[in-house]
This record gives structure tokens, C-alpha cells and sequence, in this order.
């Protein structure tokens, strides 16, 4: 009956997203009169795991080998469902993240449970099962899913649900679960990362800019933008095809689906497409020299007038602003 | 070299999302349905592996008759043969069902589909798909390399990507950049007619989950304009007003 949280490391430490979806789980546990067993992959030291006590979680599973320091879905969903037997879980949480996506339904499958992915809040407790309110249509609707059978996984959007603390103390177990080498044959030769940047999917501020910025040789100035705001940046779909920035930032129906607290979006004028994929944004902040531009109508603030002027005063007024 | 591309037939990308019934059911009355987008990467990937004779493309799709224009519109753009299984894509699960029963036991060297399609978007078929058949997935990949056996893979991470190297079999979602979506020619649009379409029957599925109502987003309220000589005005309202700096 109890909850069984995924909580994915980075490196071996816990991003901010992992929170989130511990506080999840933690509130769904409640929801259902039950408890909260967290599970663990890799390696991750003590202290790490001992921070996520401050969510709610009082037991965690470990599970580390040579093996298992690098991402390997198959092994990981081994591993998983066996924790899920374990303990006796029926609902599973992991965060929507990339790798999660390759995870969770892998999960799924094996436990025969009901999936729901893209979810963005907590679950409604039915006399059939679980109902939870995910995005669909590339971010232009919602649907409730009725999750109805016996086992449920459910993946959660980052930056969709508040971090709650709830401080318990962690008692960590090492957890034995049987290796099959058949898993393993999938090889990870290389992973690269920029550290620097904020990802786009987890980020709280989106910079975004689109054929306005008229060439690639202008983008300058959204990355110092970007950068005084701690933000990720973005683009509309025909700057990523045309190579001016790289596919992972092209946000939209085909595209990336993002949810930050705050979208500015430099030089884009909103097709239809565009906004599917920004919907989510809590404030959307729009700078077009175009005042018919589509995107004022979604927007919360605008200013009408040139970028290239706009922008660097943005900037400088930000500076100011962070200074006092 | 024989590979599966895996398609779904989706309401075009300028579709206005509306519904009906309560709200309980998506309102295709006016929609035009296309070729998934991510769907169309991977079918030109197969085929630009498959190119010059060394091997098969064969695609598939769950669907009723309503798909087969869809379906002929993959063929014409390359692909050699195609099979329909004919019943609605009820959900992720149900198709991935559906596709490993006919995979099982046809020795498909790698399959492809699109990461996610762009209606319900829940990047679940490649994963599952990968698990019903015991071979690996990767759900999200943004560059594919298959060498003698081999698939080397880029996967997404936040922030960066993984290299992958898997034998084949395996299934993989693509994402954008893997490939070029390919037009169809007037060749591939005639040879299209008579190239094989099959049609097989279901199995069984049972049933997991059910999407009980729909809603649209709400609408936001009046934009608040600020003068492009005073942006400082603008980082002070979102700090005091919107509170998200």
C-alpha cells in the first residue's frame, strides 16, 4: 500500500527537482493514510541522503556498485521493482526528468501499473484509484487520468509542485538487490555537461528570443540576460531550425514544453505553436517592436519597442536592482 | 538490416484544442491529422540507414481506416512496406501492446518512433516497447550512429548529453536533429499505391488507465504595458507585483 519515491542524483547530489518530488510523495502518502520509502541509485555519500529528511522521508533504500554508477534504465528498473516488492508499494513516483521519462514507464511495464507522466499536481483519491491532472496537447490542455489499476507510477514536471519541509530523521539502508548482468548492455562512454548553464526544463526563469534578434551573431546580450537572472535560455522553433541556436533550446509544440515561474520572450511574435509550449509559464513578459505581435495576448507585461535597445537597459536596470 | 518505424497520425500543430461531450472527449470535428513530427525524424533516419539496398523499412501503426492516408504518405516517402493494426490507439500502453506482438518474432534489427507524440505526449512507447520485447531503450535520442551491429546514441540530459554505445536490437525515441524529415517526391507518391499495406487484428489489452475529462487552460488577463524608455519600471514590477524575481 505504501509510496515509493525515485530520487535521482546528479553527480551524487540531489537537484532542487528531486525536492520537489519527494514533497509529492510525501503529501501523497498522506493523502492515503500511508508511508514514504525513498530508493536511491548510485553513488550518493551519507550526508547527501540525509538531506532529504528535511521533505519528510524517514527510510531510504541504497543501492550502489560499480555497475550502477552510470544511468542505465534497464538495470535501474530491475532494481526498482524489486524495492517496489519489497516494500510493499502501490503508487511510485519519479520526476518527469530525461531520464526519468526513459525509467518510469520501463517500471511500468514490468509492474503491469497504471502510468501517467507530465503530471502537475497532487492526485485525487477516487473510489476506483488515483486521479491525477497532467498536460497534454503539447501544452495547450489538460487531462484528469484515472489511474485504475492496482499499481500506479507517476512522473511529476519539475517546477510544478512546492517544496514543503517537513523534517524527519533518514535511516539509511543498503538495499541487496539481485544484479542481472543482462541489463547491462547498454555502455556509457561519455557524459558532457556545462555546469554553468541552467537546464531548461528545471528552470525558474526562461530567456527566450526569436527571429527579432535577426541573427545568431546578436544573441549576446539574451545570454547576459539570461545570466543576470540565473535563467535558461530559449528559441522559437524557425531560429532552431535555421541553426542559430541548438535544438534543446527551441521551446514550442514540437519542442520543448516548459513551466518556469518567469518566460521573457525577446523578438518572438507567438504563433500558436510557440505558446503551446510556454503556456505554463506563471508571468510571461513579452519585448517585440510589434504591437499587433499575437504573444501580447497571452502576455502578462509587455513592452513595445526594439530589443537590441530594450535588452541592454533590461540588463543594466537588473545590475542595479541586484546590487542594493 | 530491417527496421520498425513506429508512427501516429495526430491533429496538425495549428489545431485549437477544443472538447466536447462535457468535456470528457478531445472535438476532432474540423482537424487535420498529420504524421507525427518526431515520428516523421524517425522515419528518415530508417531510411537514410536503410538507403542504397541495405535494407528494409517497414512501418507500423495502430489505428482505423480514417490513418491510411497517413500511412500511404510514410510509404511514399520511402519507407517499403506497412501494417496497420486495426483498432484505436486507446493509450500508450494499449499501442505498445500491440506493436510487440507484431515485433516479437519478426527480428527487426532496431526500431524507431518518434520521442513523444504531440497529443498526449507521454514519451512512454520506446520505453515500453523496449521492456515488453526485453531489449534496450533509449526514450529521448538526438544523434543515432548504427555501425556493424552497433548503435552509438546520444541521449538528453538536463544540461548536456550522454553517449551511449548498445548492440542492436534496441528501440530508441528520437528527437529533433537526428534527421531531416523527408518530402516525398512524385515517385514515392506513385509507388506509394501499390506498395504492401497490411492489416492485422488486435490483441487484448487490459485496461490500465482512462482519461476521465479534459480541460482547456484559463485565459490570462490584459497584458500591462510598460514604456520602453522606463524598462526599470518593468524588474520592479515583477519583483513587488508578479513576485517572480
Amino acid at each position: 500500500m505504501s509510496v515509493l519515491v525515485y530520487i535521482e542524483n546528479t553527480e551524487g547530489s540531489f537537484k532542487k527537482s528531486v525536492f520537489e518530488v519527494i514533497s509529492y510523495a510525501k503529501a501523497t502518502a498522506a493523502l492515503l493514510n500511508t508511508s514514504l520509502t525513498a530508493i536511491s541509485i548510485g553513488n550518493v555519500d551519507s550526508s547527501e541522503l540525509e538531506s532529504i529528511g528535511e521533505y519528510g522521508v524517514s527510510k531510504v533504500l541504497t543501492v550502489d556498485n560499480e555497475q550502477l554508477k552510470t544511468f542505465n534504465n534497464q538495470a535501474y528498473a530491475s532494481i526498482i521493482t524489486q524495492a517496489v516488492q519489497k516494500e510493499g508499494a502501490d503508487v511510485i513516483v519519479f520526476s518527469n526528468s530525461f531520464s526519468g521519462k526513459g525509467l518510469a514507464p520501463r517500471v511500468a511495464a514490468k509492474l503491469e501499473a497504471a502510468y501517467a507522466g507530465n503530471v502537475i499536481s497532487l492526485p485525487e483519491v477516487k473510489n476506483n484509484g488515483l486521479t491525477v491532472k497532467r498536460n497534454v496537447f503539447s501544452g495547450k490542455a489538460f487531462a484528469y487520468t484515472e489511474l485504475t489499476a492496482v499499481k500506479k507510477v507517476i512522473a511529476i514536471n519539475p517546477n510544478s509542485f512546492e517544496l514543503r519541509p517537513n523534517r524527519e530523521s533518514v535511516s539509511i539502508e543498503e538495499f541487496s538487490a539481485d544484479i542481472n548482468q543482462s541489463d547491462f548492455s547498454s555502455l556509457v562512454k561519455e557524459i558532457i555537461r556545462a555546469t554553468d548553464k541552467v537546464s531548461l526544463t528545471d528552470a525558474e526563469i526562461v530567456v527566450s528570443a526569436g527571429r527579432g534578434l535577426k541573427g545568431p551573431e546578436n544573441w549576446n546580450m539574451i545570454e547576459e540576460l539570461a545570466e543576470v537572472l540565473g535563467a535558461a535560455t530559449a528559441c522559437s522553433k524557425p531560429v532552431s531550425d535555421s541553426g542559430w541556436r541548438p535544438h534543446e533550446e527551441h521551446v514550442g509544440q514540437t519542442g520543448i514544453t516548459v513551466s518556469p515561474n518567469l518566460y521573457i520572450a525577446i523578438g518572438i511574435s507567438g504563433a500558436i505553436q510557440h505558446l503551446a509550449g510556454v503556456s505554463a509559464s506563471k508571468t510571461i513578459v513579452v519585448i517585440n517592436k510589434d504591437s499587433e505581435a499575437p504573444f501580447f495576448k497571452v502576455a502578462d507585461y509587455g513592452i513595445v519597442g526594439d530589443a537590441f535597445e530594450i535588452v541592454p537597459k533590461l540588463i543594466q536596470a537588473i545590475k542595479d536592482y541586484k546590487s542594493k | 538490416m530491417k527496421i520498425l518505424v513506429c508512427i501516429s497520425n495526430v491533429p496538425d500543430t495549428t489545431t485549437k484544442i477544443a472538447f466536447t461531450n462535457d468535456n470528457a472527449t478531445f472535438n476532432s470535428a474540423g482537424v487535420q491529422y498529420i504524421l507525427n513530427p518526431y515520428d516523421e525524424i524517425a522515419l528518415a533516419k530508417a531510411i537514410e540507414i536503410c538507403e542504397g539496398g541495405k535494407g528494409t523499412v517497414t512501418v507500423i501503426n495502430v489505428g482505423e481506416s480514417t490513418t491510411d492516408p497517413t500511412i500511404r504518405k510514410a510509404l511514399a516517402t520511402g519507407a517499403d512496406e506497412a501494417v496497420r493494426v486495426n483498432a484505436s490507439p486507446r493509450d500508450a500502453w494499449f499501442v505498445a501492446n500491440q506493436l510487440a506482438n507484431y515485433a516479437k518474432d519478426k527480428s527487426f534489427d532496431l526500431i524507431l518512433t518518434g520521442r513523444e507524440s504531440i497529443d498526449y505526449n507521454g514519451t512512454q512507447v520506446a520505453s515500453l516497447l523496449g521492456e515488453l520485447l526485453n531489449i534496450p531503450s533509449v526514450s529521448i535520442s538526438k544523434k543515432i550512429d548504427v555501425q556493424d551491429g552497433t548503435a552509438t546514441i546520444e541521449r538528453e540530459i538536463e544540461g548536456g548529453k550522454e553517449i551511449l554505445s548498445i548492440p542492436l536490437p534496441l528501440v530508441l525515441g528520437t528527437a529533433e536533429g537526428v534527421a531531416e524529415p523527408k518530402i516525398p517526391n512524385m515517385r514515392g507518391i506513385m509507388s506509394a499505391r501499390t506498395k504492401p499495406l497490411e492489416v492485422i487484428e488486435a490483441i487484448e489489452v487490459p485496461v490500465l488507465s482512462a482519461i476521465e475529462k479534459y480541460e482547456s487552460p484559463s485565459p490570462r488577463g490584459a497584458v500591462t504595458l510598460i514604456s520602453a524608455e522606463e524598462p526599470d519600471k518593468l524588474i520592479e514590477l515583477l519583483h513587488s507585483q508578479a513576485r517572480v524575481i
